[in-house]
């Protein structure tokens, strides 16, 4: 159990704590606060990862753009505080499948995955080779996403002016 | 360099990047806020025909100190139907965001908070901290005025970034990297090498950077000077208007918290500026410690630089401050998407078809 152990459960007990509270909390806005510390937790075990660049898109897209906007929408709604939130337990056995489905999925993922092994202690900057990758391999996908991701915007827009 | 010299004396990686992390609040952001404060009011002050604060101090140099003092023994009031949580957590987010900015800054070549490869892009990604922090403040306050400045600002900001992070694009073009170290390391030699004056590569593409590179410089600048909610972008907390905009509701020390974020986010800006466009921390006509051969000033000589040039840009700041008028919200927005916004993109195509030829 050296630092480096102790530092990985510190930003897992966040994650896993803040998102617990994400769910069970009867408060919008806190839920919407509980998810900064979510994705704050997620960015650190990326970067104990070694993987910096998505740490700080992590950052950028999920906190600096995705939970601004959610926060947005919730403060902008009319009576927050006294909005019902219903948390009751409805559809157990349909809910227990799909939940049991989506485990059965993950699970089998990550034992059939080919794990690499890296020594975690000796980090190498990845943005360049991600860059790389992204330009030569993927340059298909990445530009399909490029696309997509227009489409989206261009939908979004036309929507607004309506 | 630093750091290695807090590992030798403390013999532990952990204490000693405690310490070093700790280093720039209290050597740097604290007196700066200090100074800051103190210069923004006689700033003002002389720009009005007044003589601002005289009584405290040489000048009223000791001013701030007197007010920080008078804020600490102050009652820490919490409105009865505010967010209590929410409410004392808020100014701790905000002083977060800006803090952590401090982490990639490098203020000298033997001093940077941590040396990331993503320094520039770690610094965009913190400040989204910051924007949570200010609508935290503004919905815990439960006050009409707070929620609206809050609203405000982080609509601004968000603008605001993408102006920002265009123009932080074209130098990541040029230069094909995002650590400031090393960016603040290839502009170094005279001020001809700055980013500003085209970067350090001699050629024709050195000229025909020198245009761009203003208007680029003119975007940051404009942008930056949003992010920070300063005067002419000031509508969050425009006191006409919204009293105080998100902090309306805070005293004591928590209000001083939000104050020490503001300043501290001026200082940030202006590093950032300072270390993209104008050198960072080399000198304009390089450094009495290689004219003598005393090497162990250099640093101290790069320090010097780099905060007098970060806090030339913060008293520009200042200076704006007091000459411009407030912005309206819709010319506000009109100004960052249908000006800056088609600008960036513009330069930032041009600059990249310059690169590739």
């Amino acid at each position: 159990m050296n630092v480096y152990d102790l530092i990985f459960y510190l930003f897992a007990a966040i994650t896993i704590l803040s998102a617990f509270f994400v769910v069970t909390t009867r408060n919008i806005v806190y839920s919407a606060y509980y998810l900064l510390f979510t994705f704050f937790g997620v960015a650190g075990i990326y970067v104990l990862l070694g993987a910096d660049f998505i740490a700080m898109v992590q950052l950028i897209v999920y906190v600096g753009g995705i939970l601004i906007l959610l926060l947005f929408g919730v403060m902008l709604t009319n009576k927050i505080t006294n909005v019902d939130i219903k948390s009751g337990t409805i559809h157990t056995v349909p809910a227990t499948i799909g939940v049991a489905l989506f485990a059965g999925i993950i699970l089998a993922s990550m034992w059939n995955t080919n794990w690499k092994n890296v020594n975690s202690d000796m980090q190498v900057a990845s943005t360049q080779h991600l860059g790389f990758l992204l330009i030569h391999q993927y340059a298909l996908v990445f530009e399909l996403l490029g696309i997509l991701l227009l489409i989206a915007l261009i939908g979004a827009a036309s929507m607004a002016r309506k | 360099m630093i750091y290695d010299f807090l590992f030798k004396i403390t013999d532990s990686n952990i204490i000693a990047s405690i310490i070093q992390s700790l280093l720039p609040l209290f050597i740097f952001i604290l007196p700066f806020a200090l100074f800051a404060v103190w210069l923004e009011r006689k700033v003002s002050a002389h720009m009005q025909d007044r003589l601002g604060p005289m009584r405290v101090g040489y000048h009223g140099a000791l001013q701030t100190i007197a007010d920080i003092l008078k804020l600490v023994q102050k009652e820490d009031i919490i409105p009865n139907e505010a967010d209590k949580p929410l409410f004392n957590i808020a100014p701790v987010l905000v002083f977060i965001g800006s803090y952590a900015v401090f982490a990639a800054i490098p203020f000298s070549g033997a001093f940077i908070g941590s040396n990331i490869d993503l320094g520039i892009i770690f610094i965009i990604a913190a400040s989204g901290f910051v924007v949570a922090g200010i609508l935290m403040a503004g919905w815990a306050s439960n006050n009409k005025y707070s929620l609206l400045g809050a609203m405000r600002s982080a609509a601004q900001i968000i603008s605001y970034e993408i102006p920002t992070v265009l123009v932080v694009l074209t130098i990541i073009m040029i230069t094909g990297t995002t650590n400031l170290q090393t960016l603040s390391e290839m502009q170094t030699g005279h001020f001809w090498n700055w980013m500003i004056l085209g970067g350090p590569k001699f050629g024709i593409a050195k000229f025909i950077f020198i245009p761009f590179m203003i208007i680029n410089f003119i975007i940051i600048y404009i942008s930056t000077l949003a992010e920070v909610n300063r005067t002419p972008f000031d509508i969050p907390e425009a006191e006409s208007e919204l009293v105080s905009g998100y902090h309306t509701e805070y005293s004591g020390m928590k209000f001083a918290m939000f104050f020490l974020a503001e300043y501290a986010n001026m200082f940030a800006v202006s590093a950032i500026v300072t270390a993209l466009f104008f050198g960072g921390y080399q000198s304009p006509v390089g450094y009495v410690g290689n004219l003598f051969g005393i090497h162990w000033l250099i640093p101290i000589e790069q320090f010097f630089w780099f905060t007098a040039k970060g806090i030339f840009f913060v008293f520009v700041q200042m200076w704006l401050r007091w000459t411009l008028p407030r912005l309206r919200v819709d010319q506000l927005m009109t100004a960052c998407w249908k000006y800056l916004i088609p600008i960036a993109f513009v330069n930032l195509i041009i600059i990249g078809l310059i690169t590739v030829l």
